[in-house]
């Protein structure tokens, strides 16, 4: 790196787990209902209610934390985190403060286009909390108008704090696009960052080499980042604007407070939050209206034998099993689960995982991003696919008739033999192959001549007439064929 | 005998056998409050119109032959920090005066399922903070007793009803005594329940690791009743435990056998009232008479109890009571006023030219808040909430709460051990009998420690009882107190119905509505004194050092 420094970036994750009621009550969890009409006396906060925990979300948050490698304690309680917001109907945050569910784990990130090495990112805790309400302000002329909506009171929050281990924007990236593939394997959580399912809160500074040593920046968070690319960008500005006050302020860690910035993506800058966050003390002390919560040694093997195979184990098996390149793998793994199971039949299916994995990228996700459909949806079976994907092998038909093939199997839904069969599609015999490849060298001399002259190339234009003669010959084969007859001195 | 004089398993026997109807009954204590409320005012609200019509909806059901609830018709009072849907839940404080709660807290459910008439809801602390039912945003209280004096806190209101033959049954709430110091201030029999006993569940939380729902009744007999009821284990409250409820009522008429009584010497030390030691002691004479074994039993941490009581508490409360910020619902301040307060501050700063104060003014909302809980809220309310922010905030929280906590460990080890040895502790409940009403209201830290004998039975969860012992030279009466270990409530009502079968200080709270409630008191006064003296029982009590008034 030529910068005279080092980025520093932890992230704070917050998710909203896949439950179907709330946190501490029986409301639905689900999103776009009109306001305040999921709510009951608990997540509301009215007078004498109390909290009943949701089983469900303790399971999903173990199941995460297991899977990121985290210590799970064996107790874990409950805290109330005390602060003043209309949006926080009871003036405190039941969220877990010293004991939290899980601690000490880690992630492992890389990148296949190698901008940096394969690298663990920490993870300090998971823990659950239950989610505040929606204030929606309308500040306009100076007479705020704020409007409260409680449906996401008490929606399962399980946050996941990382080390500052990330040196990079596109680091922070991978880590957040690797976290959100994970929740989505562990099917934990939708991860819709439009409908707030998953936050990011991130903190960066730096640390500025000198010649009188390492000199870190202020630690600023910056927050309200609507997209994974938000946070990268918003990242990316971060260290500029750091790097550019350190040079004029030479502000270091301890000489201000800690700044709350937030992402504007209209200017692509980030701004101060006016925010009291600084001097907030939330007097964190034992929630006394839950119990604790134990877990044992069985309940964590449990789980770690539900956990199902994991994006990085599978991205290792898929190169491994069928001989594609991590690249592939990667793009293959972060479809999703349900991707992979339907390129796996097909490779199973055509033996060949190469080829499955250029058809499956290149003729199945675009379909699958035209149509707007999941790959359940997808209208050709692995298996059909598989047998059209035979064929391309076996040279029975080509590539590009067999793409046309696909299509129509997509359009119609029928299987790969009734379209080559209505389309017309036979086989070619060898010897009326044999047939037409001397008719055509007959035809040019000229070809012939380069040919002889050692210039192999000059049989393409043989072969684009023998397509346009009969579609489904075998282009590789008339190659062949054309060139043998050309050495055997026609 | 008059209505009103019997006892709840007295009236319920007449109910059930249809000697009686439940209006007849609800009347009669509707009536006693009508005479007499006006000065005692243990009732916040009575809507009696309502309370006849479910009495004449139960009476119609029994001659119906359809089966009854527990309660089958009998009036029950209930203090007013217990959700009923519908209905106005006030907890005593402006901040919730005119809230109405959208659900019944699950005691109220099972009240209502038991058939219980609900005939009012009473007079507390604010917030059930205090010891003297003086906090209450509506006015305080009147012992019956004596009507310049206070009924004890908070559950003032619900003991005073009892007393004054109001009701036959009340609910209350214990955090640290609430139930129990009323009880012997009134002369009634209060119960706080093992922590997790009774649902908390609708119950507005003053410290919600403390706080407890419980029977008042004049007899144990009658709190066995209605505990049966109120018991239970609630999926809505995470503390509530699974266990099953005894039948309390079928098994108190059985004397403990072999019974060990545990004394503690720090609970008859500096600060007890000499009438009331006197009291205890004749009562511990009493269960020694009825076979039981005496011994004393140490308890080293029970001096830092007060303490320990009087950081957690309000630090829960302070958190407890965030929800009371004029948002949601509850008090509000006037906003137009508030808005022209704040744009005329605004203002001065701003010719003054003091930007320093500018940026320190609230906003809106900020000063909504302060301005919503400083009107909406009482002195003693406020001042536990400042005290509880303090000890939670940053840098104190260690050296406060957390040593607390500890300490409270160390309470309940010492209870522990102590009911290794013993089945039941004995002592008083509180340091000296009622005091006047204004008497102690500038010095709360001398309020707090009226706290001391009772606050380790809460941090400790355990079960504690008070019954009527004595009356004392002022005609007040002397409560005793019993606790137990958790889950015993049984053995708790059983060793109080020995001591209630032996003595006759329980029922002297009978007499109160004969004329007027002053009369009362003085008649049932000379009442007891005279049984009392009379008593061929060698087994009953003696009035030992205590003198009759002259
Ligand atoms: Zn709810």
């Amino acid at each position: 790196m030529s910068e005279p420094y080092t980025i520093i970036i932890g992230l704070e994750v917050h998710v909203q787990l896949d439950t179907r009621s709330k946190m501490f009550c029986g409301c639905s969890t689900a999103f776009g209902a009109p306001p305040n009409t999921q709510t009951c006396p608990v997540c509301i906060g009215m007078p004498g209610a109390l909290p009943v925990m949701n089983r469900r979300a303790f399971e999903l948050a173990l199941k995460t934390a297991v899977a990121l490698n985290c210590e799970i304690p064996r107790f874990t309680k409950w805290d109330r985190k005390n602060y003043y917001y209309p949006d926080l109907p009871k003036g405190y945050q039941i969220s877990q403060f010293d004991l939290p569910l899980s601690q000490d784990g880690y992630l492992p990130i890389s990148d296949p286009k190698g901008r940096f090495e394969p690298k663990r990112i920490g993870i300090i805790r998971a823990h659950l909390e239950e989610d505040a309400g929606k204030s929606m302000h309308d500040e306009a002329a100076g007479v705020a108008d704020s409007r409260i909506d409680l449906n996401r009171c008490g929606t399962p929050l399980l946050e996941i704090v990382s080390q500052p281990d990330m040196r990079s924007p596109a680091e922070a990236k991978a880590y957040l696009t690797e976290l959100k593939l994970l929740l989505n394997y562990l099917g934990v959580s939708d991860c819709n960052m439009q409908e707030g399912s998953l936050r990011v809160d991130a903190n960066i500074n730096l640390h500025i080499d000198t010649p009188e040593g390492t000199v870190a920046t202020p630690i600023v968070e910056v927050k309200n980042m609507n997209s994974f690319r938000a946070v990268e960008r918003a990242l990316e500005c971060e260290v500029r604007r750091q790097y550019e006050l350190w040079q004029q302020t030479g502000q270091k860690l301890g000489d201000v407070p800690k700044q709350t910035r937030g992402w504007d993506e209209a200017s692509q800058t980030t701004r101060p939050q006016r925010s009291k966050e600084e001097s907030s003390d939330y007097r964190y002390f034992p929630e006394p209206d839950l119990v604790p919560v134990t877990t044992t040694e069985e309940q964590v093997e449990r789980i770690r034998r539900s956990l199902g195979e994991l994006p990085a184990a599978l991205r290792s098996r898929l190169q491994e099993s069928y001989g594609i390149t991590p690249y592939d793998a990667d793009v293959l793994v972060n479809q999703g689960r349900n991707l992979v199971d339907y390129y796996i039949e097909l490779a199973e299916g055509c033996g060949d995982g190469k080829l499955a994995s250029n058809w499956v990228q290149q003729d199945v996700l675009r379909t699958l991003g035209e149509q707007q459909i999941e790959i359940a949806e997808f209208p050709a079976p692995a298996t059909a696919l598989a047998r059209l994907l035979d064929m391309v092998r076996a040279g029975k038909i080509t590539t590009s008739r067999g793409r046309e093939v696909l299509a129509e199997m997509i359009t119609s839904g029928k299987s790969a033999e009734e379209v080559i069969k209505d389309m017309g599609i036979e086989q070619v015999d060898d010897s009326a192959l044999q047939d037409l490849c001397r008719e055509l060298i007959e035809a040019s001399p000229k070809v012939v001549a380069q040919v002889k002259q050692g210039r192999q190339k000059a049989v393409g234009a043989l072969i684009g007439q023998a397509k346009k003669k009969n579609p489904n010959v075998n282009p590789a084969r008339v190659r062949e064929i054309c060139l043998e007859l050309i050495g055997n001195g026609h | 005998m008059s209505l009103i004089d019997q006892t709840a398993t007295e009236l319920l026997a007449a109910l059930s056998s249809g000697r009686l109807s439940s209006v007849e009954v609800t009347g009669a204590f509707l009536d006693q409050i009508e005479s007499h409320d006006s000065k005692v005012r243990a009732f916040l609200r009575v809507d009696a119109e309502a309370a006849l019509a479910r009495a004449e909806q139960i009476d119609r059901h029994r001659k119906n032959g359809k089966p009854l609830g527990r309660l089958g018709g009998l009036p029950v009072a209930v203090k007013d920090l217990l959700c009923t849907a519908g209905e106005p839940t006030t907890c005593a404080s402006r901040i919730l005066e005119d809230f109405r709660s959208p659900y019944d807290a699950t005691v109220i459910a099972r009240l209502k399922a038991a058939d219980a008439v609900l005939i009012g809801r009473t007079n507390m602390d604010e917030f059930a903070m205090g010891g003297s039912c003086e906090s209450s945003a509506f006015g305080p209280t009147h012992n019956p007793w004596d009507l310049g004096r206070i009924p004890g806190g908070s559950s003032g209101g619900a003991a005073a009803c009892v007393a004054a033959g109001m009701a036959p049954l009340s609910v209350g709430t214990d955090t640290g005594g609430s139930i129990r110091c009323p009880a012997a201030l009134c002369g009634v029999t209060g119960m706080k329940p093992t922590y997790g006993r009774v649902s908390r569940y609708g119950l507005v939380a003053f410290a919600s690791s403390l706080d407890q729902i419980g029977p008042i009744a004049r007899t144990a007999e009658d709190a066995a009743l209605l505990l049966e009821v109120l018991a239970g284990h609630d999926p809505l409250d995470s503390t509530s435990i699974d266990l099953p409820v005894p039948r309390y009522s079928e098994t108190i008429g059985q004397p403990l056998e072999g019974l060990r009584i545990g004394l503690v010497p720090e609970h008859f030390g500096e600060g007890l009232d000499a009438e009331v030691e006197a009291a205890v002691r004749e009562a511990v004479r009493v269960y020694r008479s009825l076979g039981a074994a005496v011994s004393e039993v140490s308890m080293p941490h029970s001096k830092y109890a007060v303490a320990t009581y009087y950081i957690i508490a309000p630090c829960e409360a302070s958190s407890n009571l965030a929800r009371y910020d004029g948002v949601h619902y509850g008090y509000r301040t006037d906003q137009i006023q508030m808005m022209a307060e704040l744009e005329a501050q605004r203002k001065e700063l701003q010719q003054a030219g003091d930007d320093a104060a500018l940026e320190e003014l609230d906003n809106a909302l900020i000063r909504m808040y302060r301005r919503s809980r400083a009107e909406g809220f009482g002195p003693e309310v406020k001042r536990r909430i400042m005290l509880g922010t303090y000890a939670l905030s940053a840098g104190y929280y260690e050296a406060y709460y957390k040593k607390a906590l500890k300490v409270r460990r160390l309470i309940r080890q010492d209870f522990d051990r102590a009911f290794d040895g013993v089945d039941l502790i004995l002592g008083p409940v509180c340091p000296t009998p009622a005091y006047k009403i204004g008497e102690k209201v500038d010095d709360p830290l001398s309020m707090y420690l009226f706290d001391l004998y009772t606050v380790s039975t809460n941090l400790a969860g355990i079960g504690g009882i008070s019954i009527p012992c004595g009356i004392s030279s002022d005609g007040l009466p002397i409560g005793l107190h019993l606790q137990a270990p958790t889950f015993e409530e049984e053995r708790l009502l059983r060793g109080a119905h020995m001591f209630q079968k032996a003595t006759d200080w329980h029922l002297s709270s009978s007499f109160a509505h004969i004329s007027t409630v002053f009369e009362a008191v003085a008649r049932r006064f000379c009442w007891s004194v005279q049984r009392a003296g009379l008593a061929v029982d060698p087994l009953g009590p003696t009035r030992g050092a205590l003198s009759p008034p002259s």
